[in-house]
């Protein structure tokens, strides 16, 4: 499958550069979608979106236009729209390129959001070390300003939408939704329980959706060629196309803009180059940044849409891979991944703060030689514990974990069995 | 104690909020740099006051973010990323050629109060690995070579801000 430009279609994948400036977005089709959103009815626009297919880019592939729907469009009180850029799930670094890159881009979805659910103040939630990209955005929201896409009564609509950037202070918790509210509200990002979701009660109480940078980046390209163009990229299930990455072992790591349905094993060996070091071959791939159970050889035939990764018994999650070779050894792989978890668990209920490091301790002193015994089955039952958590976040490690275990058994054993050499 | 106008100023901001304190962070934020890098306990009550909430809440925050410090730290804050991709691609090696370089471990800070020492989560440049920032600045692809370079130049601007 080739390379497109959609959402990349202001930005070189290969090198992001300085961003797209107000001039260059306008020159090359741009604030068309939110043009066409605006000589439509607010509800006509939220059925284009789901008419579209289009599936949430953040990692949990939710149906947008059905999250939407959610949002009561009679309440008549104060309703929020909010943008996910927390992007700290390792192995992932796609939106970082769409902010960088073409802010405008982002402005636009947010925008044509707001009109259809009627939402007047916006936030950008952007990661720490992002500021420098946030500080992009400001520029880019101060050029929309000056030219009538934001503020008070955007191009004679009569619709009025604020927005602005929110710095956030470090903490991989901040990008599940409703942590990511509370940390919005000057709370510890710890996560809220749903029901209610946020679509009723979220920031501050009030109706609130939380999408993500890259989701918000597709509707105005919906907007402006309709929703029967959209679904032709992509696959049935999965409409649209996917900012794909890839990192670890293979020559070639960077981003694409591909159609959702690619093949992993094209992805792998055509895009990336297959693998980095001679005579190492590819042994493993985690599919969609680091929370999503790894897939090896015999199942790079996967298609990368959420539905064909989801019955491989793994997730597309946010489809920027991490790539392993025959010279990693898995056992050392999941202590450094169960020691991102463990550092970055809220700390709110106790399988996920007492579980997590409980793990750790065991993989890390099995990398030390100083396993046991009876080891892998103490691991998959703990392991087991960790989707009784109260959010996703424990479910999220658990995934990597047990699929190491069980796909590289035989390492752990390995390691188990030379207990004292080390 | 931060000058009135720092003060009138972060009240004034975080009003345009629907609430106040949604703009607690940014106001820590600020604090953090007008105090050197961290929150003594007097910025902890200055942000409970312009923030209008009592001060164990914002030291409940204070201590839950990972960018926020409530001892002090150096002028420079360096940060080593030792998330996955990185890991594959060598960051073990760079934190011990800056624990070698610096003589201090992570989370520590040099005797001299230039530089802290820490780790840090992915920083979304993974097809660049390994990824550090030091203070605002990204440096990829970094290897032990570079890193003397990188430290080489940030003390020769140290040398030539204090002359
Ligand atoms: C631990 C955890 C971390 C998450 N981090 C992010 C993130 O950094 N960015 C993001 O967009 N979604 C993240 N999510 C998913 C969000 O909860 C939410 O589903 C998403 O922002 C919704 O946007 P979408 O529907 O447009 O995908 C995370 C979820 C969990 C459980
Ligand atoms: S699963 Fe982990 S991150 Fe989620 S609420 Fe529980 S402790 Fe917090
Ligand atoms: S894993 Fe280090 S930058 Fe992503």
């Amino acid at each position: 499958m080739a390379q497109v430009k959609v959402l990349t279609k202001n930005i070189d994948l290969a090198n992001v550069g300085a961003p797209c400036d107000y001039q260059r977005y306008m020159d090359n089709g741009g604030y068309e979608g939110a043009k066409a959103a605006f000589a439509k009815q607010p509800q006509e626009v939220q059925q284009i979106v789901k008419d579209s297919n289009l599936r949430g880019r953040g990692g949990a592939g939710f149906p947008t236009g059905l999250k939407w729907s959610f949002v009561p469009m009679n309440f008549t009180g104060q309703k929020y729209l909010v943008c996910n850029c927390d992007e700290m799930e390792p192995g992932t670094f796609k939106d970082r390129a769409l902010l960088y890159g073409d802010p405008h881009q982002l402005i636009e979805g947010m925008l044509i959001a707001a009109y259809a659910m009627q939402m007047t103040v916006g936030y950008i939630f952007i990661r720490w070390e992002y500021r420098k990209g946030a500080a992009l955005v400001d520029a880019a929201l101060e050029e929309a300003r000056k030219n009538g896409w934001l503020g008070k009564n955007i191009q004679g609509s009569g619709f009025d939408f604020h927005l602005e950037t929110h710095l956030s202070a470090g903490r991989y918790i901040c990008g599940e939704e409703t942590a990511l509210l509370n940390s919005l509200e000057g709370l510890r990002a710890n996560p809220r329980s749903k029901p209610p979701f946020p679509q009723i009660k979220g920031f501050l109480g009030q109706p609130t959706i939380v999408n993500n940078v890259e989701t918000f980046g597709n509707l105005p390209h919906i907007l402006a060629h309709g929703a029967e163009w959209y679904k032709k990229m992509g696959t049935e299930t999965s409409a649209g196309t996917k900012i794909m990455g890839a990192s670890g072992r293979v020559k070639n790591p960077r981003l694409w803009e591909l159609p959702l349905g690619v093949s992993l094993r094209e992805l792998i060996y055509d895009y990336a180059g297959g693998p980095a070091r001679s005579g190492q071959d590819i042994k493993a791939v985690i599919p969609g940044g680091l929370s999503t159970p790894l897939l090896v050889p015999d199942e790079f035939d996967t298609l990368m849409d959420f539905d064909s990764v989801a019955k491989a018994g793994s997730r597309l999650g946010t489809a920027c891979i991490i790539v392993f070779d025959q010279g990693d050894n898995m056992v050392e792989a999941t202590e450094n991944i169960m020691r991102f978890y463990r550092r970055e668990s809220c700390g709110f209920c106790t399988p996920c703060r007492e579980g997590i490091p409980w793990i750790w301790n065991m993989v890390n002193a099995i990398t030390q030689r100083e396993g046991k015994e009876g080891d892998m089955e103490l691991m998959a039952e703990a392991g087991r514990w960790l989707s009784h958590t109260f959010c996703a976040f424990a479910p999220g490690a658990q995934g990597p974990f047990l699929s190491a275990l069980e796909k590289f058994r035989g390492e752990f054993e390995e390691f188990i069995r030379a207990r004292g050499a080390a | 104690m931060i000058p009135q106008t720092l003060k009138t100023e972060l009240t004034e901001y975080v009003k345009h909020y629907p609430s106040e304190r949604v703009g607690l962070i940014t106001v820590m934020h600020k604090l953090q740099k007008h105090y050197g890098g961290w929150l003594p306990d007097e910025a902890i009550a200055e942000a409970a006051e312009i923030v209008g909430i009592p001060e164990p809440e914002v030291e409940g925050v204070a201590t839950f973010y990972n960018w926020f410090f409530r001892e002090p730290v150096g002028r420079r804050i360096i940060v080593v990323c030792d998330s996955i991709s990185c890991h594959l691609c060598g960051c073990d090696r760079l934190v011990e050629h800056f624990k070698k370089r610096l003589g201090i471990g992570m989370g520590e800070t040099t005797a001299d109060g230039e530089y802290t020492l820490l780790p840090v989560v992915c920083l979304g440049n993974c097809d660049q690995a390994p990824s550090i920032m030091i203070d605002e600045e990204t440096y990829n692809r970094v290897t032990p070579e570079k890193l003397d370079e990188i430290l080489e130049q940030l003390s020769a601007e140290s040398a030539k801000g204090e002359s």
